[in-house]
């Protein structure tokens, strides 16, 4: 016998099939098939975690998806700790562990239960009103303190060693919801064969009818009606069948996410499994059958473990076999309570009492009850429950008052009637309409090709449910271009009768007592809460939520909601329509992380480019940067070397010899065509015309604002032919911006644009030693300075393989930028590295580039510009063609505030004392000495230690910089100011003739 | 997520394909050099930012790399129509009471 609550041929589970699990410690037997929650009542344990805020003790409320109180985590391994998992979610394996959770230092005794005593503190929006002095003090002190006294579980502290996978998938008829509803209409459409996917939370489809002993379909048992139905659905080939999948957000245009637990259930989960799948479906039509969710009662300490909605109880009987206690009290204001003391009665519980709210009810199931002798009161209320750790007690009174009665209990059954699952309609921005009769929110207006059906759609009722559903499943497949049907009808024989209920607080939660009656069990909400929050002006529903909190916490409210809106209204004096529902998100319920990320962590969250001859400085031992995507080399430290002493080194080396570096990260763009010279004038500043075939030239790329967008040296290889070269960053946005305007402002020019960033490596040979370093390996190109002089291209071939070779310098040396195919990058590195080892060559990385180049007063866009400069403010005019009459940004340029006096201007800063070197970003300003906050003239954009000058040098953006050459400006820094002096932007061979040295 | 309806590719494509790319039908002038101040400042910084329908650029990216222009309701953000670059503004747009 698993426990000793389970009842004997009750249930649906095989109870020779026993599972071990522990619960704090402590074993306990269940069987296959149940929920941790079902085992853990098979053996009497209600009490299974403490509340949000007040620490009081919970037990189960329900038996599914909705569940605020039973939260447990979940421990596999030392990586396996998964937090607030709802124990009526998690299937019993064998093995399985589950802590609770928000208690110390044990469950029974928590030291966090003061805060119910002192409740009063904390009442509704006391975040707000307490913990607002001092400022400071919120994130040094309150919120981490109330942080780890109110809470949910741990998070895990490893990486999480499970995997995820995620698919897309297409169908005609998405199914939400297994219960009858969603049966019918998948039969309906699957039946007309078009693509059908059903899915439903559960490990078992049913849904009601896991419980509801007197429904009878087909002339079978409803249970077995509904495995037969999906027996059928599973074997056909237009059908995908997902239990334990939750449709958890419907999006745009029929786009719903769904989330499959693969393996969570399982006792030891293959490695190929993952533990879940997120599946993103498009449908062509969507059938939602969400079904609906029992309310609880509202009245005093309604949050007593042992106190549960009355389906819940009758699912712990009629699926799992178990009586959730031997003498149970039940407290109602709809029939369906009924149904489940019946249940129990026949099984042999004792029920004591069933407590109506009702004054004069009339049903077979009360005449069922009555007969069973079962007693009833009318017309009567549960002003308060008894018992702290589990219920002992209900006390009853007449509903407006009178004698009060208290009777024995170990468990109460609850039943407020049930609130229709609006959530995915609500989310598909389909507008919910009050049925006032009804006292229910319903499907209105739909904005997406769906239809509602069954209990979500508020239709009452197995037979009604049926048709509706059966129906909308065929005009589902219809609409999505089934052409014929074929199949019958489910016939249902005989179901149970429904009953609306009441919404808001029952007699016994006030309205002017102090007891805590709860609304929202999860986040602590109470009935009283409500009303404070209306009498302290809140007015919206959206208010009254967020100052209360309720229906925010994991559950969503999915018990809460309506009981909330409804006391709101009534305080307010307003009906409920009037006072408005507030809206449903995504997620319906909690999803993890894991499955949204799936494969996407890691290596793989985002592409890693690595360049042709990346394999090689890994082996020279270099130290990459990531730049972009691209991993880049950043410094070839040699032994016992830090970045300073490798850098150092660098820098001299290209300057007193040859360095070598990859530039193949460098943007490269080929502008092709009888108008590609057009088309280069309409894009860049500079003139391109006339610049003739095997010559190159700087060019600058604005936007039409007139900023610096880009930068880069362009070679023209025919007069119909120019490589571009781009930033590293720059590269993808410079192409969509080209393609931009040649296909929408001048798609009369005849130009093909063509990404070539990753078929060309570049290998940068700089350096006095430079020409002959590569002389050797070139055939066909003439090296000479007078035909090959500096800034000009040529093809040929170098080590055997073609080459674009470009005599350009990043660095002020004479350098080269020799092109080749990507695919002999590596080879032809290691042919120059070994002719440049006979010259004393170095490699050289990022870093150093950097150096260099500021030592020639190189700008990098990006970095000595922010989008905000222009050519002028970067010392760039001679780069703008003066004669042109159109390029992009010509007019932008001109606007009065970028060719206004005082804009900040590139400028190079020289530290009085040479050994220090500036913070880049750093501030400055005029006068040192001016009252904080100081006046910021302008900021250091690049700063770095020049060995080759023997100081520190740094560019900056200061406002009319150029004005002010030779002045002294400071930079304050939280260790004292420093003084620096504006110079010009070349701090190395002011003249350039190293260029040809 | 949306689904796109490209033009040059004439089917439907999921959103993820796809770039917005700012208003549509905001030509740039072939004498922008001579334009006035408040000229320019109508091409380039004011936009219409309708509740409703607006029409806009959008790239299909990672398709066939083409600008084109759609209309889309901003309130239900639906598609009413998509079109290529170049083509005028259409006079008449389907399902859409005026």
């Amino acid at each position: 016998m698993s426990g000793a609550f389970r009842i004997p041929r009750a249930g649906r589970l095989s109870q020779a099939k026993t599972a071990r699990f522990s619960f704090d410690g402590q074993s306990y037997t269940g069987i296959e098939g149940d929920t941790l929650a079902s085992a853990l009542l098979a053996n009497g344990v209600h009490l299974v975690g403490r509340s949000f805020k007040y620490h009081r003790p919970r037990g189960f409320l329900s038996a599914g998806a909705e569940e605020p109180n039973a939260l447990v985590q979940i421990v596999r391994d030392g990586a396996r700790k998964t937090p607030n998992v709802r124990a009526t979610v998690q299937e019993l394996y064998d093995g399985l562990a589950a802590n609770s959770q928000n208690r110390w230092p044990s469950l029974s005794f928590d030291v966090g239960a003061v805060n119910d005593l002192a409740s009063p503190m904390f009442s509704a929006g006391f975040y707000y009103k307490t913990f607002m002095w001092p400022k400071a003090a919120w994130k040094s002190f309150y919120e981490p303190k109330i942080r780890e006294a109110a809470g949910l579980g741990v998070s895990p502290d490893k990486p999480d060693p499970d995997h995820y996978s995620s698919r897309y998938a297409h169908c005609d008829v998405l199914v939400l919801g297994g219960g009858a509803a969603g049966l019918a209409a998948a039969l309906a459409a699957a039946e007309t064969g078009v693509r059908v996917i059903l899915a439903d939370e559960q490990a078992e489809f049913g849904g009601s009818l896991r419980f509801e002993t007197g429904a009878r379909i087909d002339g079978q048992d409803g249970f077995a009606w509904a495995q037969a139905a999906i027996a059928r659905l599973s074997a056909m080939d237009n059908v995908r069948v997902l239990p334990r999948t939750t449709a958890f957000g419907y999006y745009a245009q029929n786009f719903v996410g769904l989330v499959e637990r693969v393996s969570d259930h399982l006792k030891a989960p293959g490695h190929d499994l993952p533990r879940e799948r997120l599946w993103q479906v498009r449908a062509k039509r969507v059938v939602l059958a969400s079904g609906a969710i029992e309310r609880h009662m509202v009245f005093a300490n309604n949050d007593r473990p042992g106190i549960m909605l009355a389906g819940a109880a009758r699912t712990f009987l009629n699926q799992y076999g178990v009586a959730v206690g031997r003498n149970i009290g039940v407290y109602t204001a709809n029939d369906s309570a009924y149904a489940a003391a019946i249940d129990l009665k026949k099984a042999g519980v004792n029920i004591a009492a069933i407590v109506d709210l009702r004054d004069n009810p009339t049903g077979p199931v009360i005449d069922e009850a009555r007969a069973l002798g079962i007693e009833i009161n009318f017309g009567r209320a549960v002003i308060r429950a008894g018992g702290k750790l589990r219920v002992s007690s209900m006390t009853v009174q007449p509903k407006n008052g009178g004698g009060e009665r208290t009777i024995s209990v170990d468990a109460i059954l609850m039943s407020a009637g049930w609130t229709p699952s609006v959530h995915l309609f609500s989310q598909s921005r389909g507008k919910v309409a009050f049925n006032d009769e009804t006292k229910r929110f319903v499907p209105g207006t739909y904005a997406q090709d769906c239809v509602s059906v069954g209990a979500c759609n508020g239709t009452d009722g197995l037979s009604a449910t049926v048709d509706e559903a059966y129906a909308a499943g065929a005009k589902a497949a219809k609409d999505a271009g089934a052409k014929t049907a074929k199949g019958a009808k489910p016939k249902v024989d005989a179901s149970e009768s429904w009953s609306r209920g009441m919404l808001g607080a029952a007699p016994g939660a006030g309205p002017d007592t102090t007891v805590k009656a709860f609304v929202d069990f999860q986040n602590d909400v109470t009935a009283k809460d409500i009303r404070q929050a209306v009498h302290e002006g809140m007015r919206s529903i959206e208010h009254v939520k967020r100052f209360t909190t309720n229906g925010m916490a994991t559950d969503q409210g999915k018990t809460s909601n309506m009981h909330g809106l409804a006391i709101a209204a009534e305080t307010l004096g307003k009906p409920i329509p009037e006072v408005g529902l507030t809206t449903f998100r995504a997620p319906y319920t909690p999803v993890t992380f894991g499955a949204i990320v799936s494969h996407a962590r890691g290596p793989l969250f985002d592409p890693t480019r690595k360049t042709a001859t990346h394999p090689w400085a890994e082996a020279q031992g270099a130290v990459f940067e990531d730049v972009g995507q691209w991993k880049r080399a950043w410094y070839f430290p040699k032994a016992g070397e830090d970045m300073h002493a490798a850098v150092d080194r660098e820098c001299v080396a290209v300057r007193t010899t040859a360095g070598l570096f990859d530039a193949s990260t460098l943007g490269k763009i080929e502008v092709v065509g009888p108008d590609a010279a057009k088309f280069m004038e309409l894009l860049y500043t500079n003139p391109w015309e006339k610049l003739e075939p095997g010559r190159c030239r700087y060019g600058i790329m604005l936007r039409e604002d007139g900023f610096i967008y880009d930068d880069g040296v362009v070679g023209r290889l025919a007069p119909d032919r120019f490589h571009v070269t781009t930033t590293t960053g720059g590269a993808p946005r410079v192409m969509n911006h080209m393609e931009d305007y040649l296909q929408t402002e001048f798609p009369h020019l005849n130009v093909w644009l063509t990404s070539i960033t990753e078929q060309w490596a570049v290998i940068a040979v700089q350096g006095p030693k430079s020409r002959d370093i590569i002389a050797p390996l070139v055939e066909g190109i003439d090296m000479s300075d007078e035909a090959l002089p500096h800034m000009s291209v040529r093809e040929g071939k170098i080590c055997g393989v073609p080459t674009r070779l470009f005599r350009m310098s990043f660095t002020g040396e004479r350098g080269f930028e020799v092109n080749v195919p990507a695919d002999y990058g590596q080879a032809v590195w290691e042919a120059l590295w070994a002719e440049g080892q006979k010259h004393g060559a170095t490699a050289y990385g990022t870093e150093s580039m950097h150096v260099l180049r500021a030592e020639k007063g190189y700008i990098i866009v990006g970095q000595d510009t922010d989008g905000t400069v222009t050519p002028n403010d970067a010392g760039l005019d001679w780069a703008v063609g003066k004669k042109k009459t159109d390029f992009v940004g010509i007019r932008g340029m001109a606007r009065p505030d970028l060719v206004a006096k005082g804009r900040k201007q590139l400028v190079g800063l020289k530290t009085k004392d040479p050994k220090v070197v500036l913070e880049e970003g750093a501030q400055i300003v005029e006068d040192p000495k001016q009252a904080i906050p100081m006046k910021m003239i302008g900021h250091v954009t690049s700063s770095y230690w020049s060995q080759n000058c023997g100081r520190s040098i740094a560019l900056a953006l200061v406002a009319g910089g150029r004005d002010r050459m030779g002045d002294t400006l400071y930079v304050p820094m939280p260790n004292g100011v420093i003084e620096v002096e504006v110079t010009g932007m070349v701090f190395f061979d002011e003249t350039g003739g190293r260029l040809n040295g | 997520m949306l689904l796109i309806r490209c033009p040059y590719c004439e089917e439907e494509r999921p959103e993820l394909e796809f770039r917005n790319a700012g208003e549509a039908h905001i030509a740039r002038s072939t004498d922008i050099a001579g334009e006035s101040d408040d000229d320019f400042e109508k091409f380039f910084f004011i936009r219409s930012n309708p509740k409703g329908i607006i029409y806009e650029r959008w790239r299909h990216m990672h398709g066939c790399a083409r600008f084109f222009n759609a209309v889309r309701d901003t309130v239900t953000d639906k598609f009413v129509m998509t079109y290529k670059a170049g083509e005028p503004k259409p006079a008449k747009l389907p399902g859409v009471a005026k």
